[in-house]
């Protein structure tokens, strides 16, 4: 009786394995097999001529120029705008806020609006930005908008970087005499900013890839100009690739496959940053 | 005169009454232990002294605490925690440097000058019997020191921004044989310029380095008296079965 449920547990086990096994084969399979696609029909289109085109008619000679500066310039705006607020907010409602029902409240919602589509923060940002605030369909409000999109990941990993940091460090901050500024600035932050740096590439590379709300406040679809301020209109390399893949002529869609090209070597690059910053730091802090 | 005084002390975690009606006196330049099981409250009164408690939420405090005859919660919190220092049980070195560790005290309270913040290091690095150790490598990593070392850089943090008292909550108790008795020759080195209060769970380190010991019960101080008489001669039958092992 014992060994024969043994060798079924065995069993059991080792069919989970192949299972486990067989769905992660399938899963990284249709990614390369949509890799290989991508890159088969759009590696050739990448020279310096397509990062330096201007959008046109003819395939041939479209570039993605004004949607990698737009794309650009819009990160830079989101950032300058989002990071501050984001911080912020994380270091006020982990290290002063009070741990009342009111705090779990506000914690549970940032958390849910990590969650909203993104669609739904470019109908916010169609009303308040564009309209209410009359920006108009400029650079500024699309910042504000991816802004309001990343914020609550920012806060959410500033709050668990801070969390991490141990009591056992505040305390000894503390018994010297440190006020809480004091505490929090020269041995709270520094020792979670690693967190924080990670969560907030990850919150970046999230911003990069957005296309939806963008559309839905109006960024343009064809814009020949680089943007040269907050107020001027702008496209951004998604749109650009939405815009590409919608067109019939069969030289577009391999513009578009070199356009996804540089949109994933761009994510991948942010990604390994965070992972390289994540893992420098810890290894700087371990115990 | 006391160095340091509790009257009447009463605290509450919550609805858990963790100090029951605590007066005790501490003489300067002492070494005093406090005893007991755990959760009798004995870390609990030492974190009174520097309001350490305040940190925790839902604490209640009644009672008094003088520091040199002036009421602890008259005194400005910050003032009181740097002239009574404090190390904890598990050593716990900043992410820094070991000059930086040392110098983090003083930088806290303004000090710019670099020669001075460089004396001062390193003689509170002597007085916590490290300099020998760490002389030539104070800009590595102090999390790349041993426990002992780390909790003797501990010390020498606190004893940077010069308290004239010193709270120790079990600083030996996550360190080797070797580390500990240390940390116990210093502590004997320490009770000529500093008071010392130890919270403790070794009672052959309380007789060794004690000259006064508090038993501690429940949340109740059982018995307080010199050291010698406590290991001797305990007056109540509970501190007797502790001091003796048979209990605790």
């Amino acid at each position: 009786m014992k060994s024969y449920s043994y060798t079924r547990a065995k069993l059991t086990d080792k069919v989970f394995k192949y299972i486990a096994l067989s769905f992660t084969v399938f899963a990284l399979g249709v990614l390369v097999v949509l890799l290989i696609d991508i890159f088969s029909k759009g590696i050739a289109r990448i020279n310096w001529d397509f990062f330096r085109n201007l959008p046109s008619r003819h395939a041939e000679k479209s570039g993605i120029m004004t949607a990698l500066a737009g794309m650009l310039s819009l990160l830079f705006f989101t950032v300058i705008i989002a990071l501050p607020i984001g911080i912020l907010a994380g270091i006020y409602l982990q290290e002063y806020g009070k741990k009342n029902r009111l705090a779990k409240f506000i914690e549970i919602n940032i958390s849910n609006l990590a969650g909203v589509p993104s669609v739904i923060y470019g109908i916010l940002g169609l009303t308040l930005f564009v309209r209410i605030l009359k920006l108009g369909n400029s650079l500024i409000a699309g910042a504000l908008t991816l802004s309001l999109l990343i914020l609550p990941i920012i806060i959410v990993a500033t709050r668990e970087a801070i969390r991490a940091v141990p009591d056992s460090l505040r305390e000894a901050s503390y018994g010297v005499g440190a006020t809480k500024w004091q505490t929090t600035s020269k041995v709270v932050f520094p020792f979670a900013l690693g967190g924080i740096l990670t969560g907030i590439i990850l919150a970046v590379s999230r911003a990069i890839g957005e296309t939806a709300p963008l559309l839905v406040i109006g960024a343009l679809v064809y814009v020949p100009f680089i943007p040269e301020g907050p107020k001027d209109q702008f496209t951004t390399l998604p749109i650009q690739i939405f815009n590409w893949t919608s067109r019939p002529q069969a030289a577009f869609i391999v513009n578009a496959a070199a356009g996804i090209i540089v949109l994933l070597l761009i994510t991948f690059l942010l990604n390994g940053l965070a992972i390289y910053t994540r893992n420098k730091w810890y290894k700087k802090i371990r115990y | 005169m006391f160095k340091l005084e509790a009257r009447h002390a009463n605290l509450w975690y919550g609805e858990k009454q963790a100090l029951k009606d605590i007066s005790i006196g501490i003489e300067p330049n002492t070494v005093t232990a406090f005893i007991g099981p755990s959760g009798c409250g004995k870390s609990t009164l030492l974190r009174c002294f520097n309001r350490m408690n305040d940190l925790i939420e839902n604490t209640k405090i009644k009672g008094e605490f003088l520091m040199d005859d002036t009421d602890i919660y008259d005194m400005d919190v910050y003032e009181l925690r740097k002239r009574v220092g404090m190390v904890f049980q598990k050593p716990n070195p900043f992410p820094k440097s070991i000059f930086d560790n040392v110098a983090y005290g003083l930088r806290i309270i303004g000090e710019k000058n670099r020669n001075a913040i460089k004396d001062k290091v390193e003689l509170s690095l002597k007085n916590a019997a490290l300099w020998d150790e760490v002389n030539g490598i104070l800009n590595k990593p102090a999390l790349s020191l041993s426990g002992g070392q780390q909790q003797r850089l501990c010390i020498a943090r606190t004893l940077a921004i010069e308290p004239t008292v010193v709270l120790m909550d079990e600083p030996a108790s996550s360190l080797d044989p070797i580390s500990t008795s240390k940390i116990e020759d210093l502590i004997y080195k320490l009770k000529q310029k500093f008071t010392i209060v130890i919270v403790t769970h070794n009672m052959q380190q309380a007789a060794r380095v004690s000259n006064k010991t508090a038993f501690f019960y429940l949340g109740e101080l059982i018995e307080f008296d010199n050291t010698e008489k406590m290991f001797t001669d305990p007056q109540n039958q509970r501190t007797q079965n502790y001091v003796t092992g048979r209990f605790g």
